[in-house]
């Protein structure tokens, strides 16, 4: 059978433009930003490092993934294991909602939550009267960041869930199990990989989001500024280096959560040539 | 322990999958549900099994009323068409699921489980598997490991839904008659799913046929096969082949095809007879001359099966000789024989009719 590419010039023609792509725009890029983080010297990239303001955002960054990513598990969890274990007026409805955070623009996303929280937002008033300050601090960027991140792990887990169907479950409450145990010890271990790669995906956005989170923070420097927020100001200040070395810290980020996702994907392919 | 279901019934929105049902099963007995898919067989048995509810009606364990009690208080064991073994689990994790799941304090200590499991294992002739994961099992396996599993719990009542329906036909026997035998030795009351009558008809001690979400017929296979209490129960229990035509003074005539039906009145009338009612000889006799054409000889183990065909016939009939027949006759294809109905069937009268028309043998 002769396949389209099967000549060895077309062959080589075809792989040599995708590498070039490739490292064109994605590895060049990547190169760049620890190649300008480091322009000045690795003492230079270190004083910037641990600058205060650098040093907060960090901390800030990783609160906020810290909350994200747990709430958004069991949601995500509690979500799939709705949609495809029952069967109840609005479901279908419930699965389209859950996408909308997917096809609403992220921007949008910190407006709606500016309306809402607000000082003259629908909920603002009541907040202000009681001395709750959500917007422009902590709790603001966590929520906005709930909200941008809530579909990955139900997003992971419905298809799989919908496809291995609830028969084992079952199998285990007609030997007498408890939602509990069936819940721990035969859905869990069915879905561990779905779930890992949901969280991975879960926490690289919590961690990079900009857009929301930026309508949302006030940019007060120092206390609600978060990693991305922190690249943009720096770069506003002229500050090159500077916003690099934030951004190699993001990149250095991405790398690690493809590397654990890269290291999931061959566990989970090893199994399968193990069985 | 003895299972009594009584006006058990089901709808799903606006279309009713099971009919009030009533149905007494003796303890120790091994009960078939056969139909055709969508006739509420396995609705039924996920009801007696909990795994679904009825609209109205009661079940029975013995004198225990299992209606509102949940799945899992149920104390039965059930078996699945696709085994549903838990796939992260070794073989011995299987089947010791339903005793390491027990609340501590009723729970036994991990070596009499060790044992339990080891002696099931033992049972479904599996000891050496202990350790394997289920896709390293072949489907005859793997529904072995379910059968040991759902018995972990000495279950007073064992379900099975379409147990061997995945399997090949030679597995699927060695299966059936294994686990007649483990009926008979432990002897728990049993109750499953099948679509294929010879099954059912091999395995129960009683039938139950449904269809459309109804009681056809509940017999013993014997009486089943033999009084089928309509012509639903009679198509489904084996090939059927149809004559139709005109009655005249206890005569059936069809084109060029004529057969004495003692007892019928006149009118248009539809009669049934299976492969095995059909005589084949060279000559019509005085009851019946029904010329037909062989166009197919297939020789299946200890009987040839033939397909006849004449314009006086709607489909094909499927007829079943002897080889002792088959070479005295010297059946070829294209050979052209004449049909004698040994018995005839009947009903669309108020109770099913076999009549026989042949006066000579």
């Amino acid at each position: 059978m002769i396949r389209i590419g099967d000549a060895p010039r077309v062959r080589r023609l075809l792989i040599g433009t995708a590498l070039t792509l490739t490292a064109l725009f994605l590895l060049l890029p990547l190169v760049a930003i620890f190649a300008q983080a480091l322009m000045s010297g690795i003492d230079v990239y270190w004083q910037n490092l641990s600058s205060v303001y650098t040093l907060s955002a960090i901390g800030l960054t990783l609160l906020v993934a810290a909350i994200t990513v747990p709430v958004n598990l069991v949601f995500g969890v509690f979500l799939a294991w709705l949609v495809t274990r029952f069967d109840f007026p609005g479901r279908r409805l419930l699965q389209t909602l859950i996408d909308i955070p997917f096809a609403v623009s992220p921007v949008v996303a910190g407006l709606v939550y500016l309306l809402l929280y607000g000082r003259n937002g629908w909920l603002g008033g009541w907040l202000d009267a009681h001395d709750i300050q959500i917007m422009f601090a902590w709790p603001g960027i966590v929520l906005v960041t709930l909200f941008v991140t809530c579909p990955f792990v139900a997003r992971e887990l419905i298809p799989l869930m919908q496809t291995q169907g609830s028969r084992e479950e079952e199998a285990a409450v007609t030997l007498g199990a408890s939602g509990w145990t069936i819940f721990r010890r035969v859905t869990l271990p069915n879905i561990r990989h779905a779930l890992l790669y949901g969280v991975i995906l879960t926490n690289a956005r919590a961690v990079g989001e900009f857009g929301a989170v930026s309508v949302v923070a006030g940019a007060i420097r120092g206390q609600t500024n978060t990693l991305p927020l922190q690249v943009e100001q720096l770069y506003q200040d002229y500050n090159t280096v500077g916003a690099f070395t934030s951004a190699s810290l993001l990149a250095l980020l991405a790398l690690l959560t493809l590397a654990a996702k890269a290291a999931l994907e061959w566990r989970a392919a090893r199994r399968e040539t193990a069985t | 322990m003895s299972i009594r279901i009584s006006q058990i019934d089901k709808r799903y929105g606006q279309t009713r999958a099971l009919e009030p049902i009533d149905l007494d099963i003796h303890d120790g007995e091994l009960i078939g549900l056969l139909g055709p898919s969508g006739s509420g067989k396995t609705t039924l048995l996920r009801i007696v099994a909990g795994l679904e509810q009825a609209d109205g009606g009661s079940i029975h364990f013995g004198d225990r009323d299992v209606t509102r009690v949940h799945v899992r208080d149920r104390r039965i064991g059930f078996v699945f068409q696709h085994y549903a073994l838990f796939r992260h689990m070794t073989v011995f994790d299987n089947v010791a699921f339903g005793l390491t799941a027990m609340p501590r304090s009723r729970r036994p200590s991990s070596g009499e489980i060790r044992s339990r499991v080891m002696q099931l294992l033992e049972m479904v002739r599996l000891q050496d598997f202990a350790r394997r994961f289920p896709a390293q099992l072949s489907g005859g396996q793997q529904q072995r490991v379910s059968l040991a599993r759902a018995l972990a719990l000495k279950p007073d009542v064992l379900l099975l839904d379409e147990p061997f329906g995945a399997l090949d036909a030679k597995v699927r026997q060695e299966l059936r008659r294994w686990l007649r035998h483990l009926h008979e030795e432990l002897h728990f009351t049993s109750l499953f799913v099948t679509h294929d009558q010879e099954e059912a008809l091999e395995l129960s001690d009683r039938v139950v046929v449904m269809s459309n979400g109804r009681v056809e017929q509940i017999a013993t296979p014997d009486t089943l096969y033999r009084h089928p209490a309509n012509q639903f129960v009679f198509e489904f229990l084996g090939d059927v082949n149809r004559l139709e035509g005109d009655v005249e003074a206890e005569v059936l005539t069809c084109g060029d095809a004529r057969v004495a039906v003692p007892g019928v009145e006149n009118g248009r009338q539809e009669l049934l007879l299976r492969p095995h009612e059909i005589r084949l000889g060279e000559q019509p006799d005085a009851c019946a001359h029904l010329p037909v054409s062989v166009t197919a000889v297939v020789p299946v183990g200890a009987e040839v099966r033939l397909e006849l065909e004449a314009d006086w016939l709607g489909e094909p009939w499927l007829a079943t000789i002897s080889h002792a027949e088959f070479e005295r006759l010297d059946v070829k294809r294209g050979k052209r024989l004449f049909a004698q109905p040994s018995r005839l069937h009947r009903f669309d009268t108020p109770r099913p009719q076999t009549l026989a028309p042949l006066a000579t043998s």
